[in-house]
């Protein structure tokens, strides 16, 4: 059954764009993915870059990238001290088709237990939830390769460069136990670090009230994901009524059920229109919040590292001892910390904007495909209401 | 609690759709069951139910009578006519189950909403089962469904154990286990019976395949208002926490859409249960009602063979006297072939008579069963049409708050 997987494990990707994120597109710098290919344990992307930079051997180009390597290129952002004051895109989620494929599985190994239809059908639902999923991580890819590409600096770091054109394997092992284990730790301190800095009050207006909103927004859509992934899940579960089966037991025109089965499958498309405008979209931005919450939480140990310069040049000025070397360190923590501040404003503005847009186009496609598929529906049930009635 | 009063609205709007077709037939008589009254406390306690009747045949006395009565009044009533037209081939409607669960928690006083929907379904089912009772032309006239529906006291049914659907399930066990033990199997010269018994087979288990089908459906759409109410809560907190005015305003107008298609989820598994599930469960008893019928069939003719056999035997036991001198005996011999003469006769006319019967009811049944799931699916259809039709006024009223986010 396993046979299935292998028909769409190619894909061209020829959707519309990324729908998550509005993005300015520019002639200079253009990614998108243009194939995938979906193997046993992994998916290889085909990362195509067209540019008019010079920093590229050629204008346009392609590389197979696997998910590590995207992994590898935003960790070098995270760790990168100059890119402190960014919101750095948000990390495409690791690609899981094991669900999916232990249902495929499941499905070969019970095929003697049921009808060929019954088999054919099941087949065609699993293959496409596959499908989907596999859409899903390609598009998840391509956003973040798109955001880097549309920042007006991130776009220009070596290691991005590198990552697009490059036509070698990167090389990038995963992180073995041991590293795992640092970023673990790494993390604590981050979110404790995030809980001291939380609790002092910020001068600027600006900052605090984005620490406000921030903290209990990303706390409410994280909510709002988890609540919409079940309602969709329940959602998918076939639930329209099979009134096929009435038809063998009263001599009722087949016409009629026939009309009922693509009610059934545009049940099924709203479910999936529902995933994709919705679940997607909040799931994008609980990652982009968090990402939001991190560079603020950057600035705030900028801030306390600030302050701690500054109480350490009182002390050297009090005690005329390393004044100067405390001087210095304490211009250079002023800076750091402008520096952060002033590109932080302008990343969470931006974020805003960003956000409001986006949500705006999903919101409004998901009541257009709403709306369409119920008046689908009312079209199917009152032609096949109307065929009954008419049928004295 | 506007829950509550809802879906118990929507219970009996529903079963008011399927009885006004059953009403409105050219019958001339209308049965509604209502008013269910609870009578003493604790586990004494009993409903009570008003049982009206509106009819214009001269066979009632009035036109109108409306009488008191209680669940055991009604399992009465089915015993009796089953003893009486059972054999005759008669497919007498089955009564309502009894629930030791459902009433036990009426009893108990138990006012939430799974008694109270209890107690909705069995007034419903308890219309149904006098409906199609008053439907069948012969049980229209009996005296026990005459006295049933008009005379203001009922004496009490005796031994309800005895009356349960459990019960008369059991006694058309009996018959169809003494159809097991024939000795001769029956020829059956008549395909058509051998047919007829085959598809009432078939339709046996689909059915019953298809009520679990559709239990698991409402589960499934149960789930999915459940689970589509809490998301409307959490859009509607996202909402709240959005600093942008514009969108903060789409959110909770989403987080209201949300709700409403809950509600509409809520009903629509109303329809899906009431409607189908309720009348699935009705056939699945009727079946087994024309399945006893069949095997009643088969019991007249094991009768008609055994008379025959005993004929043949009291002929040879006469000849035998023939030979022997005693005249007294060779007489009685006589008067006893005689006797097993009529007998199988008789036989052979009760054989004959219930064939023609259950040709006929049979007959009635499928018209019937084509009339009911015609009606029940329409109503099913016109449900689904009226949900999707809201989802659309839902939807385009959000549509242009969620192109005003600027």
């Amino acid at each position: 059954c396993l046979q299935s997987e292998e028909t769409i494990n190619h894909l061209f990707w020829d959707c519309p764009r990324a729908v998550n994120v509005d993005l300015q597109t520019d002639a200079t710098l253009q990614v998108d993915i243009s194939d995938a290919l979906s193997e046993r344990d992994k998916v290889k992307f085909t990362v195509h870059t067209k540019s008019t930079l010079p920093n590229f051997k050629q204008n346009e180009f392609s590389v197979v990238r696997q998910h590590e390597e995207f992994i590898w290129l935003h960790d070098s952002f995270v760790e990168n001290e100059e890119y402190a004051g960014y919101i750095i895109p948000p990390a495409p989620p690791k690609p899981d088709f094991d669900a999916s494929r232990e249902k495929l599985q499941k499905l070969g190994e019970g095929e003697g237990s049921m009808t060929k239809e019954e088999f054919t059908k099941m087949k065609q639902e699993l293959e496409a939830e596959y499908l989907a999923i596999f859409k899903k991580t390609v598009a998840m890819h391509e956003v973040f390769l798109c955001r880097v590409a549309a920042h007006p600096v991130l776009r220009k770091d070596l290691n991005f460069h590198v990552f697009l054109e490059y036509n070698q394997d990167l090389s990038v092992r995963g992180k073995n136990k041991k590293e795992k284990l640092e970023d673990f730790f790494k993390n604590v301190v981050k979110s404790a670090d995030g809980v001291l800095v939380a609790g002092v009050k910020d001068v600027d207006d600006f900052f605090e009230h984005e620490k406000t909103f921030l903290l209990e927004y990303h706390n409410r859509v994280k909510d709002a994901s988890a609540k919409s992934d079940r309602m969709i899940r329940s959602h998918k579960s076939k639930f329209l009524f099979s009134i096929s089966y009435f038809y063998g037991h009263s001599p009722l025109p087949l016409s009629c059920f026939q009309t009922l089965f693509p009610v059934q499958k545009i049940e099924a498309r709203v479910a999936a229109d529902e995933d994709l405008k919705l679940a997607d979209l909040l799931k994008y931005y609980l990652r982009e919040s968090q990402a939001a919450k991190d560079l603020l939480y950057r600035r705030g140990r900028a801030l306390a590292d600030y302050e701690n310069a500054n109480k350490a040049l009182d002390k050297a000025r009090a005690k005329n001892k390393d004044v100067l070397q405390a001087e210095t360190t304490q211009q250079v923590c002023c800076q750091k910390f402008e520096k952060i501040s002033e590109s932080a404003k302008q990343e969470l503005i931006d974020f805003k904007t960003r956000r409001v847009a986006a949500f705006r186009k999903n919101l409004v496609e998901l009541a257009e495909l709403e709306l369409k598929h119920a008046k689908g529906n009312l079209q199917l049930l009152q032609s096949c209401l109307g065929v009954l009635k008419g049928d004295t | 609690m506007p829950h509550f009063r809802q879906n118990r609205l929507c219970l009996r709007e529903y079963f008011n759709m399927f009885n006004e077709e059953e009403n409105r037939d050219t019958f001339d008589i209308q049965i509604s069951v209502s008013d269910p009254e609870k009578v003493g406390d604790g586990m004494n306690a009993y409903m009570v139910y008003k049982v009206l009747t509106k009819t214009s045949l001269s066979i009632f006395s009035r036109d109108e009578v409306c009488v008191k009565r209680r669940f055991s009044d009604f399992l009465g009533l089915h015993s009796k006519l089953a003893s009486k037209y059972m054999h005759m081939g008669y497919i007498v409607p089955p009564a309502p189950e009894k629930s030791i669960v459902g009433m036990t928690k009426v009893k108990v006083g138990k006012e939430d909403l799974s008694s109270v929907e209890f107690v909705e379904k069995r007034r419903s089912a308890l219309e149904r089962y006098l409906l199609r009772t008053v439907k069948h032309p012969a049980l229209l006239k009996d005296p026990d469904v005459l006295q049933f529906l008009e005379s203001s006291e009922l004496p009490r049914a005796v031994s309800t154990q005895a009356l349960s659907g459990a019960g008369i399930l059991r006694m058309v066990n009996k018959a169809a286990d003494a159809v097991n033990k024939m000795t001769i199997k029956m020829n059956e010269s008549d395909a058509w019976f051998e047919e007829k018994q085959q598809q009432f087979e078939n339709l046996d288990v689909q059915l019953r395949k298809l009520h679990a089908s559709v239990e698991s459906l409402v589960c499934h759409r149960k789930e999915l208002s459940v689970n589509t109410a809490s998301f409307a809560k959490s859009a509607a907190m996202l909402g709240n926490s959005e600093d942008h005015t514009a969108l903060s305003r789409a959110l909770s107008q989403l987080a209201e859409v949300e709700e409403k298609i809950d509600q509409l989820h809520q009903d629509q598994a109303c329809a899906d249960f009431y409607l189908i599930s309720e009348l699935l469960g009705d056939y699945v008893r009727l079946i087994t009602a024309v399945k006893g019928v069949f095997d009643q069939r088969m019991k007249t003719w094991a009768k008609c063979q055994d008379a025959q056999v005993m004929l043949q035997r009291k002929r040879e036991a006469e000849a035998k006297l023939q030979h022997a001198n005693k005249p007294d005996k060779l007489q009685q011999a006589k008067d006893e072939i005689r006797e097993w003469e009529g007998k199988v006769q008789q036989g052979e006319r009760d054989f004959e008579q219930i064939s023609k019967n259950i040709r006929r009811e049979v007959g009635r049944f499928e018209k019937d069963r084509v009339k009911d799931f015609r009606v029940v699916i329409i109503k099913y259809l016109e449900s689904l049409v009226h949900t999707q039709q809201q989802m659309i006024k839902y939807w385009e009223a959000f549509l242009p708050e969620a192109k005003a986010i600027a």
